[in-house]
C-alpha cells in the first residue's frame, strides 16, 4: 500500500508542479513542456483508478495530439524569439482573484463532496466493458461523436485555411 | 592531441586474425544468444504471483507477506527492462554493421571490412568512438531542452517493448490494451523530434523537426485504422491474443486469412516505414536538403542515442507487423495443447518446453530479421519522396485504402464462413508463393543477362 | 494491470538510465575543448543570422488538427472492434456493423470534403501564392508570417 501511496505521491506531484509551470513559466515553450508532465501525471493517475485504456487514450490523444498541436501553435506565436514579450504577464489583479476563488471552490468541493466509495472490483477487461457500453447504452452518443467529430474536422479546416490564405 | 594506445581496433584484428574471428563469433551469436536466454529466463516469471511462488518454493519466503515485496517487485522489473534496453542497443548496433554490408552489396562496393571478421565489430568501434567524441552544445541552443530531447526518443523506443511478444511465454507483460499501447508510445518520439529541432536554435533543426512531426502524425493515422483490421479478425487488443488467433503454417497467417489484411498489412508497413523515419519517407533528415534535420547540432553520444533509436525502431515496426500480420512467433505444428502439456504442473518445467520456447522464438526472431531486411532493401533502391507527395501519399491513399480495408473487415468477418476463411488461405498463400517465384525466376534472368554477371552469394 | 503499469514505469526509468549512465561515464573520457566556432550553429558555415525560433507555415498546424479528429476516431473506434466478433457470436453482428459503418462512413465524408475543397493538397499555394516559399514549405525566414 505504501509504494502505492508513494507512486500516487510523485504522479500527483508530476501534474500540480506541471499546471504550476504552465502557468508560471516565463517561456512559452517551457510552459508547454509543464504541459506534458501534467499530462503524464494525469494518465499515470487514471492508471491508479485502473482505467487502463483511458490512460492510453490520454497518452495517444493528448500527448501525441494536443501537446504537439499546442507546440506547433507556440511556434506560430508572433516574436516567439522574444521570449520576455511572449509570455507577460498582463491582468495580475484578475488572474489572482480568479485563481484564488476558483481554487477555493474547487478545495471546498473536493473536501466536503459526499463523494461514493465503492469496494467494487476493478473491471478486469475495461476496453471490453467499453466496447458493450459504446454498442449498448451509450449507441446514439457514439454515433453523435462521429458528426461532432466531422463539424470539428471542417470548422478547424475552415478557420485555419483562412490563415493559410491570409499568409501566403 | 592524439592518444594512440596501438588498441586500434583494425591492427588489433590484422595482428591477430584468430582473436578477431572468436571475438565476431562471440558479439553476433554469443550476446544476441545470451540476451534471448536470459529473456526466457526472466520474462515468463514476471508476475507478482509467479515471483511470490518462485519465493516460497526456492526460498522457504514468504515474499507476499513481506515488507520487502515492493522492493524486489522493483528490482525485478528493472532487471527486465535491463535486458530489454541492451537488446534495443545490441540491435541497434548490429543491424547498422548488416544495413552498412547489405547497402555495400547493392552498390558493389564492399562496405565496412575492418574491425573483426568480416567488419562486424564496426558497430562496436563506433558505440565507442561516439562516447569518446566530444558532445558539444551550441551556444545558442536552449541548453536544457537540448538535453533533455535524446531522453524522450529513448524513452519512445523502449515502451513498446513491453508488450512485444518475442515468444510463447517470452513477453514483458500481456496487457489487455496492448495494441492500443504500442500505437500510442510513438507520441514520444514526436515530442522527442519536435524538441529536439526546436532546442537546437538552428534554422536546419527546426525544418526538420516540424517536418518530422508533421510526417509522423500523420502516419499514425494509416497505421492506426491498419492495425484495426488484425484486431478485428482475432477480437482482442492484447499482442499475445492476437497471436494465439494465428497459426503457425502461412495460411494461418492473418496476412492471407482475408484479402483486406493482405492489403492493411502493407499499409501498415508502408505507414510504419514513416513512422520510423526510414527512408524513402526519411524527409526530417533529408540530408540533400535539410543537412542533418532534428540532430544537426547533436553531437558525441547524444547524436548516437538518436542513431540508436532510429534504427532499434526496425525491429519495432517488422516485430510490429509480424506479429499483429505474419503469426508471431507461432511455431508450425505446434499449438496451444503442446505447450501446455510440456509446461506441466510442476515449479520447473520440462526441458522440453525450454526447447518449444526457444523454437518459438526462434520463428519470431527470423521473421523480424527477414522483413528487416525487406526495409534495408527498400532503403537502398527507392529514392526519397518530396515533401508533398509524402503528405498526398498518406492522405489521399494510405487512409481512404485503410478505411476500405476496414470496412471491407467488418463485412468479411459478418458474412464468411469459416471455411471460406480458409480456402482464402490457402489461395492467398499459393498466390504470394507464386509471386515470389516469378520474382526469383525474372531476377536471376535479368543478372544473367549481363555478361560475366551470375548470382553470387559467396562475396559476403 | 497495477504491475504491468509499474512496468511500463520501469521501462522508462531504465530507457533515461540508460542514456544518463552512458553519457555519464562518457563525461569522465571524452575531451572538452569548446570554443566558439564550435559553438555556433551550424548554417553552411556562414555565422548564423538571427534566431531560429521564428514563426513557419501553419499548414502543419492544420495536420495536426486534422490528426486529433481522426486519432480521436480511432481512440472511440478500438473499444467497439475489440468487441465485434463477440457480438457477431452473441448473434448482433448486425448492430455491431451498422454501428461502426455509420460511424465510418460520416467521418469519411468529412475527409471527402476536405479533399474536395482542396485542403488535402500540400503544394497547391505554391503556384497561386506571389511570395516564394522553399520546398520544405516553411516560409522564408524573412517572411515573419502573423506580424
Amino acid at each position: 500500500m505504501n509504494t502505492q501511496f508513494a507512486i500516487f505521491v510523485f504522479l500527483a506531484l508530476a501534474t500540480l508542479i506541471g499546471a504550476a509551470s504552465v502557468a508560471l513559466s516565463r517561456n512559452i515553450f517551457w510552459s508547454a513542456m509543464g504541459l506534458l508532465s501534467c499530462l503524464v501525471g494525469v494518465g499515470g493517475l487514471y492508471v491508479m483508478l485502473s482505467a487502463d485504456f483511458v490512460a492510453i487514450t490520454q497518452l495517444l490523444v493528448y500527448i501525441g495530439g494536443v501537446l504537439v498541436l499546442i507546440l506547433f501553435a507556440i511556434m506560430l506565436t508572433s516574436q516567439i524569439q522574444e521570449i520576455s514579450v511572449s509570455n507577460r504577464s498582463v491582468g495580475l489583479v484578475g488572474g489572482y482573484l480568479i485563481f484564488f476563488v476558483v481554487s477555493t471552490l474547487l478545495s471546498f468541493v473536493a473536501l466536503w463532496a459526499p463523494w461514493r466509495l465503492t469496494s467494487k472490483e476493478p473491471v478486469a477487461n475495461t476496453t471490453v466493458a467499453l466496447g458493450d457500453g459504446l454498442l449498448g447504452t451509450w449507441l446514439l452518443p457514439f454515433e453523435i461523436a462521429s458528426v461532432l467529430l466531422v463539424a470539428t474536422l471542417v470548422g478547424a479546416i475552415v478557420i485555419a485555411r483562412k490563415e493559410v490564405k491570409s499568409d501566403s | 592531441m592524439r592518444i594512440t594506445l596501438g588498441l586500434d581496433s583494425t591492427s588489433l584484428s590484422r595482428r591477430y586474425p584468430r582473436l578477431a574471428i572468436l571475438a565476431t563469433l562471440f558479439m553476433a551469436f554469443g550476446l544476441p544468444l545470451g540476451l534471448y536466454v536470459a529473456a526466457l529466463a526472466v520474462f515468463p516469471l514476471n508476475t507478482p504471483e509467479r515471483l511470490d511462488a518462485m519465493a516460497e518454493q526456492w526460498l522457504g519466503y514468504d515474499l507476499a507477506g513481506s515488507p520487502y515485496r515492493y522492493i524486489v517487485y522493483t528490482a525485478f522489473l528493472l532487471l527486465v527492462a535491463f535486458i530489454a534496453v541492451n537488446y534495443t542497443a545490441v540491435f541497434g548496433g548490429v543491424s547498422t554493421w548488416v544495413e552498412r554490408r547489405v547497402a555495400g552489396r547493392m552498390q558493389s562496393r564492399i562496405g565496412p571490412n575492418r574491425p573483426g571478421a568480416a567488419g562486424f565489430l564496426s558497430w562496436v568501434a563506433d558505440a565507442v568512438k561516439m562516447i569518446l567524441k566530444e558532445d558539444t552544445i551550441p551556444a545558442e541552443a536552449d541548453h536544457l531542452l537540448f538535453r533533455a530531447a535524446p531522453y524522450f526518443s529513448m524513452v519512445g523506443l523502449l515502451l513498446p517493448f513491453v508488450v512485444l511478444p518475442f515468444g510463447e511465454a517470452t513477453v514483458v507483460t500481456d496487457m489487455n490494451v496492448g495494441v492500443f499501447y504500442v500505437a500510442a508510445a510513438s507520441a514520444f518520439v514526436v515530442v522527442g523530434i519536435l524538441v529536439s529541432g526546436w532546442a537546437s536554435n538552428s534554422k536546419w533543426a527546426l525544418f526538420g523537426g516540424i517536418r518530422g512531426a508533421a510526417q509522423v502524425m500523420s502516419y499514425e493515422i494509416p497505421a492506426g485504422i491498419a492495425m484495426m483490421v488484425p484486431v478485428l479478425m482475432a477480437g482482442t487488443l492484447s499482442m499475445q491474443g492476437i497471436v494465439r488467433a494465428q497459426g503457425g503454417w502461412p495460411w494461418q497467417w492473418f496476412v492471407f486469412q482475408n484479402p483486406a489484411a493482405f492489403v492493411a498489412f502493407f499499409i501498415a508497413v508502408t505507414a510504419s516505414l514513416a513512422e520510423g523515419n526510414r527512408t524513402p519517407f526519411d524527409l526530417p533528415e533529408a540530408e540533400s536538403e535539410l543537412v542533418a534535420g532534428y540532430h544537426a547540432e547533436y553531437s558525441g553520444f547524444r547524436l548516437a542515442i538518436f542513431l540508436m533509436v532510429e534504427w532499434a525502431n526496425m525491429w519495432i515496426m517488422a516485430g510490429l507487423a509480424v506479429t499483429l500480420f505474419l503469426g508471431g512467433w507461432q511455431v508450425p505444428g505446434y499449438g496451444a495443447e503442446d505447450y501446455a502439456r510440456l509446461l506441466g504442473t510442476g515449479l520447473l518445467p520440462a526441458p522440453g518446453w525450454f526447447g518449444l520456447q526457444l523454437l518459438s522464438m526462434l520463428m519470431f526472431v527470423v521473421k523480424t530479421w527477414a522483413l528487416v531486411f525487406v526495409f534495408i532493401w527498400l532503403r537502398w533502391t527507392l529514392p526519397r519522396v518530396r515533401v508533398d507527395q509524402m503528405m498526398s501519399l498518406c492522405w489521399k491513399y494510405l487512409v481512404p485504402g485503410a478505411f476500405l480495408c476496414f470496412v471491407v473487415t467488418l463485412v468479411w468477418q459478418l458474412l464468411v464462413p469459416p471455411a471460406g476463411v480458409a480456402f482464402t488461405g490457402y489461395a492467398l498463400t499459393a498466390l504470394a508463393l507464386f509471386v515470389l517465384a516469378k520474382f526469383a525466376v525474372a531476377t536471376r534472368r535479368n543478372i544473367s543477362k549481363v555478361a560475366g554477371h551470375r548470382v553470387d552469394l559467396g562475396n559476403w | 494491470m497495477g504491475y504491468q503499469f509499474a512496468a511500463v514505469l520501469a521501462f522508462a526509468v531504465m530507457a533515461v538510465l540508460f542514456a544518463l549512465v552512458v553519457l555519464m561515464v562518457g563525461r569522465l573520457l571524452r575531451p572538452r575543448f569548446p570554443n566558439d566556432d564550435k559553438l555556433s550553429i551550424y548554417e553552411c558555415g556562414e555565422r548564423p543570422v538571427g534566431s531560429a525560433w521564428y514563426n513557419f507555415n501553419p499548414r502543419f498546424y492544420l495536420i495536426a488538427l486534422v490528426f486529433i479528429v481522426f486519432e480521436v476516431d480511432i481512440a472511440l473506434t478500438f473499444p467497439v472492434v475489440v468487441v465485434y466478433a463477440a457480438w457477431i457470436e452473441k448473434g448482433l453482428g448486425f448492430v455491431a456493423f451498422v454501428e461502426l459503418i455509420l460511424f465510418t462512413v460520416v467521418l469519411l465524408v468529412g475527409l471527402a470534403w476536405a479533399w474536395g475543397h482542396g485542403d488535402l493538397e500540400w503544394i497547391k499555394k505554391l503556384s497561386e501564392s506571389p511570395r516564394k516559399t522553399d520546398r520544405s514549405g516553411l516560409v522564408a525566414p524573412t517572411a515573419r508570417p502573423g506580424v
